[in-house]
């Protein structure tokens, strides 16, 4: 089952979703890290590198899944979610996809602000293609640390969301985001 | 009738002119040409200890005056947007503006104004003047040289300097720990004037 149907996630859908979790909650660790350090810490270069090839990847990887997401079937809200359930539901992601193109974007235009590209890992290099902004630099980085915090902020509300599913409404929100058989298995 | 208020106005327009030029040659006044960039504010900082780095501010103006028959009582004045902070390098310059060195925000400008000027036969000389950076000011000493000076191709007067000095960055309350090397950043200058009519 690689692909989604009207009741559950698909695998594809279901690896692009935890692994770009997995790779925000690390990125902004290594971010938050990488603010702290000074200039004589053996980490403050190996870092900043890290955090910036992990992001360019990250970056394709959700670019990727967006362009999955197309072609994929879109499972259709549980019936028994409130109105309200289902609008902020599609509100929260709607903002969570559009922060998860932003930050690296923002990200992105920091490092590329004086026409430098940006090295991953020494495989290839992403071209600088807008630089030269007025405070290009110091602009996108302030909009990155926001938005990073914001996308944080709202992913602990999103998971706060699907945990109270799981646990106090007993429904498949969670489970169908995952491997597991669901519990009105009657319904696949 | 015509003719004479013609002639009157033409001979009181050279007269004027003349005594103005009489003023301008004693004190002439130049506009540092960073409109067209043919002045720089490059730095120099040693990485390490093992090579240097070099960088640039790109936005500044300035002004000085000179007299050719008294050199000592030429004046400078500069300010430099420290915004401008170009070592070739987003993140590192990034860096630089913030609150960890030049701390942009909050002080936007540097400033120098001169206090005196002596001058060598030779066209060495040695300025001094306040340098106002990261909010502190500070006697700074400027050794200078000047170059050359006379008519531009295009009908105007150009006048050229170079000048160097050091700065102790902690001097000016920029304390972040470059290492033992880098306490000390040089400065070197190219001014070129474009003389005022």
């Amino acid at each position: 089952m690689l692909r989604s149907t009207r009741q559950r996630f698909g695998s594809i859908a279901i690896l692009f979703h935890w692994g770009i979790a997995l790779g925000v909650v690390v990125l902004y660790a290594l971010g938050l890290y990488l603010d702290e350090l000074g200039y004589q810490d053996p980490w403050f270069n190996r870092a900043m590198d890290l955090h910036k090839g992990l992001g360019m990847l990250l970056f394709a990887a959700i670019l990727a899944r967006w362009l999955w997401r197309r072609v994929d079937v879109q499972p259709v809200p549980l019936e028994t979610y409130s109105a309200f359930e289902q609008w902020s539901a599609r509100m929260m992601k709607a903002v969570l996809y559009l922060l998860l193109v932003l930050v690296p974007l923002s990200g992105y235009l920091i490092s590329s602000a004086e026409g430098q590209p940006i090295d991953v890992f020494g495989w290839f290099h992403v071209p600088a293609l807008i630089s030269g902004l007025p405070e290009q630099a110091d602009v996108a980085g302030e909009v990155h640390g926001f938005l990073a915090h914001l996308l944080i902020a709202l992913a602990v509300v999103h998971a706060l969301a699907a945990i109270k599913h799981h646990v106090f409404d007993h429904d498949d929100t969670l489970r169908r985001m995952t491997f597991r058989p669901l519990r009105s298995s009657s319904r696949e | 009738m015509k003719q004479q208020r013609l002639l009157v106005s033409l001979l009181l327009g050279c007269t004027l002119s003349l005594s103005a030029g009489a003023a301008w040659a004693e004190v002439e006044r130049y506009v540092i040409d960073t409109k067209n960039a043919h002045a720089f504010i490059q730095f120099k900082i040693s990485h390490l200890g093992f090579s240097r780095l070099l960088g640039r501010f790109d936005r500044f103006e300035g002004q000085f005056s000179y007299d050719p028959q008294h050199p000592a009582v030429s004046k400078v004045e500069v300010s430099i947007e420290t915004a401008s902070i170009d070592s070739n390098h987003a993140e590192r310059d990034k860096h630089l503006r913030s609150a960890d060195f030049l701390d942009v925000g909050k002080y936007p400008k540097a400033r120098f104004v001169s206090r005196s000027y002596t001058e060598q036969a030779d066209g060495k000389g040695v300025l001094e003047g306040d340098l106002t950076l990261h909010g502190v000011t500070r006697p700074v000493t400027i050794e200078t040289r000047a170059l050359g000076h006379g008519p531009d191709p295009w009908g105007g007067y150009r006048r050229g300097f170079e000048g160097t000095t050091r700065l102790v960055l902690k001097d000016f309350g920029i304390d972040y720990d470059l290492g033992p090397a880098a306490r000390e950043v040089e400065l070197f200058l190219s001014v070129e004037g474009v003389r005022q009519k």
